[in-house]
């Protein structure tokens, strides 16, 4: 490698996209956020961190935040252990294995919109395709996508569904990166299937597992288009995700100023979650290597 | 036995993944406006086609001109990608300068704030500079991406850099070597970046929806979402029709670049 005077020339398109798209954009939305600027209304005065402790107790936002924290936890776990039981046969060499891997990635790679309206179709009560299933073992009726205690569920259940692809071709990588001789060692002392998941596979799939689990956060708090197309945010903002609110405030109510604010708190919010889940990852998979 | 097993459970979940899309293309199949199907008379008697033409050339919304404009935006997000993205993913990998830790880091905690936080603003300055509503404002904001940089830089730093040092004994420049050598041998990489990039970008709801606001100007995912509403959530055929045809070109992407797929994926999530 060697020092050169037109490295600057190859690496300008790229950063002046990068200040233009994202350095000034957040600048800028940082300023924004101390005014209250209402655009329909042409007056934009300075209330310094006012939007701040406005939205800190506006309990519609709360909701909204509280529902993104549901939605993760209802997706992100269910996520990861049907990616992981998937990917366990598939990292094996079984002939035909890249026909599955590509017939499993294709709900990750399709519109969003396209899926929105499919879903919803899914969840219809009656005849539905679940409720048509259920009903074959008697199960009563239930309209998914318009009672408040389903709702959200349902959303969670599809994105475990589209989110399959993506996961599993993760968890099949970190899978083939587990030395043989590892378990090699482990058959030699006796250990059944259960104890080489346990003392093999699960400790040496942690940087993995860290992978899924941190991104898997960050995108199910940017949940938008299923929202926007099946719920509206109801019933009863069962679903007003946090993304959906902030998309409402701004572009719905043109309150630019208070949706600038959440934004940030958002990314606050989010930001230290992440961090909390890669530093307790991370002493679990210390407390591997020590014991 | 084992093996039969196997295949018998991945069989399952493929069934699963799929019945939805195999559901939604009968559905696109059944008699225009007729009610909900019943799971036992899912299979038309007679499969009614021309569901597509009628999606495709209907009079209220302009499909094809929604087709042509996901081709245009994706199309030139892609091309933007490829070269902004492949010319400093080279000078990352294969060059020395100034600066170029703090720079790079830069790029790489980008890809944790873009979203939410940078919608505003950025909607804002293009309507200051007039460019909403074009497909400026669809195909200039999408053409630089930290994840593209990084992508290919895993995959430039593989180079051998011998390869360089007698292309320089030569007289070769940067500029020589960056097109007549780094390029040329990374067409997989590239291929794998454009696929991401493509796929991205047509199914890409949330800008497209902010960023224009004439029918005309509107992307095929945008455009479904209007086909939806102008039937009020009635007319489950032609709305499913409109459905296969918004997916059926990303899934012929897909099918054609899979593979590169599989790399991207695994090459993003293992640093």
């Amino acid at each position: 490698m060697r020092r050169s005077r037109s490295a600057w020339a190859f690496v300008a398109p790229a950063a002046l996209h990068l200040l233009v798209f994202a350095v000034v954009p957040i600048v800028y939305a940082f300023v924004v956020s101390l005014f209250d600027w209402r655009i329909l209304k042409g007056t934009m005065p300075f209330v310094g961190f006012g939007k701040y402790q406005e939205v800190l107790q506006d309990p519609p936002f709360w909701n909204a935040m509280l529902n993104s924290a549901k939605f993760a936890a209802l997706s992100v776990p269910a996520g990861m252990a049907v990616a992981l039981l998937v990917a366990m046969p598939l990292a094996s060499q079984l002939k035909g294995m890249g026909l599955f891997r590509t017939l499993y990635y294709i709900p990750a790679i399709s519109s969003m919109v396209a899926v929105s309206m499919l879903w919803i179709y899914m969840f219809l009560p009656g005849n539905g395709l679940i409720n048509a299933t259920t009903s074959l073992f008697g199960v009563k009726s239930v309209d998914f996508l318009n009672e408040t205690g389903w709702a959200m569920p349902a959303l969670a259940f599809m994105s475990v569904w589209t989110g399959l692809g993506p996961r599993m071709i993760i968890y099949v990588a970190g899978l083939l990166g587990v030395p043989p001789s590892l378990y090699e060692a482990a058959e030699l002392d006796g250990a059944g299937a259960w104890s080489r998941f346990w003392n093999v596979t699960w400790p040496m799939l942690a940087p993995t597992n860290v992978f899924v689990l941190v991104t898997g956060t960050i995108t199910a708090f940017q949940l938008f288009t299923p929202v926007y197309m099946m719920t509206k945010g109801g019933p009863l903002d069962s679903t007003d995700v946090v993304g959906y609110h902030v998309f409402v405030e701004a572009w719905k109510k043109f309150h630019v100023s208070t949706a600038s604010a959440q934004s940030f708190l958002l990314l606050v919010v989010v930001g230290s979650v992440a961090l909390v889940q890669y530093r307790m990852m991370r002493r679990q998979l210390e407390g591997y290597s020590a014991g | 036995m084992k093996t039969v097993l196997r295949y018998a459970v991945l069989t399952l979940i493929a069934l699963f993944l799929m019945a939805p899309f195999v559901w939604m293309v009968l559905v696109s199949l059944q008699e225009s406006k007729s009610a909900i199907p019943e799971v036992s008379k899912l299979i038309p008697e007679k499969p009614h086609w021309e569901n597509y033409r009628t999606v495709v050339l209907s009079p209220q919304v302009p499909v094809f001109r929604f087709f042509l404009n996901s081709v245009l935006v994706a199309g030139g997000v892609v091309l933007g990608q490829l070269v902004v993205c492949s010319m400093a993913a080279y000078a990352f990998a294969r060059l020395k300068f100034r600066f170029k830790e703090p720079l790079f880091t830069l790029f790489l905690l980008s890809m944790m704030f873009s979203g939410t936080v940078t919608q505003i603003p950025v909607f804002l300055m293009l309507r200051g500079m007039g460019w909403l509503d074009t497909y400026a404002a669809l195909i200039v904001p999408g053409v630089g991406s930290a994840f593209g940089v990084f992508l290919l830089r895993q995959f430039f730093s593989q180079i051998p850099f011998e390869l360089d040092e007698a292309a320089r004994i030569d007289g070769a420049g940067d500029w020589t070597i960056y097109s007549r050598l780094t390029v040329p041998m990374s067409r997989a990489a590239l291929a794998t970046l454009g696929a991401f990039a493509f796929i991205a970008t047509w199914t890409d709801f949330f800008w497209p929806l902010i960023a224009t606001s004439s029918l005309e100007m509107r992307t095929l995912e945008v455009g479904l979402s209007i086909f939806k509403d102008s039937y009020q959530g009635q007319n489950w055929p032609l709305q499913m029709t409109a459905a296969v045809v918004t997916l059926l070109p990303c899934l012929i992407v897909f099918l054609l670049l899979q593979r590169h797929f599989v790399k991207g994926v695994t090459i993003g999530s293992i640093k």
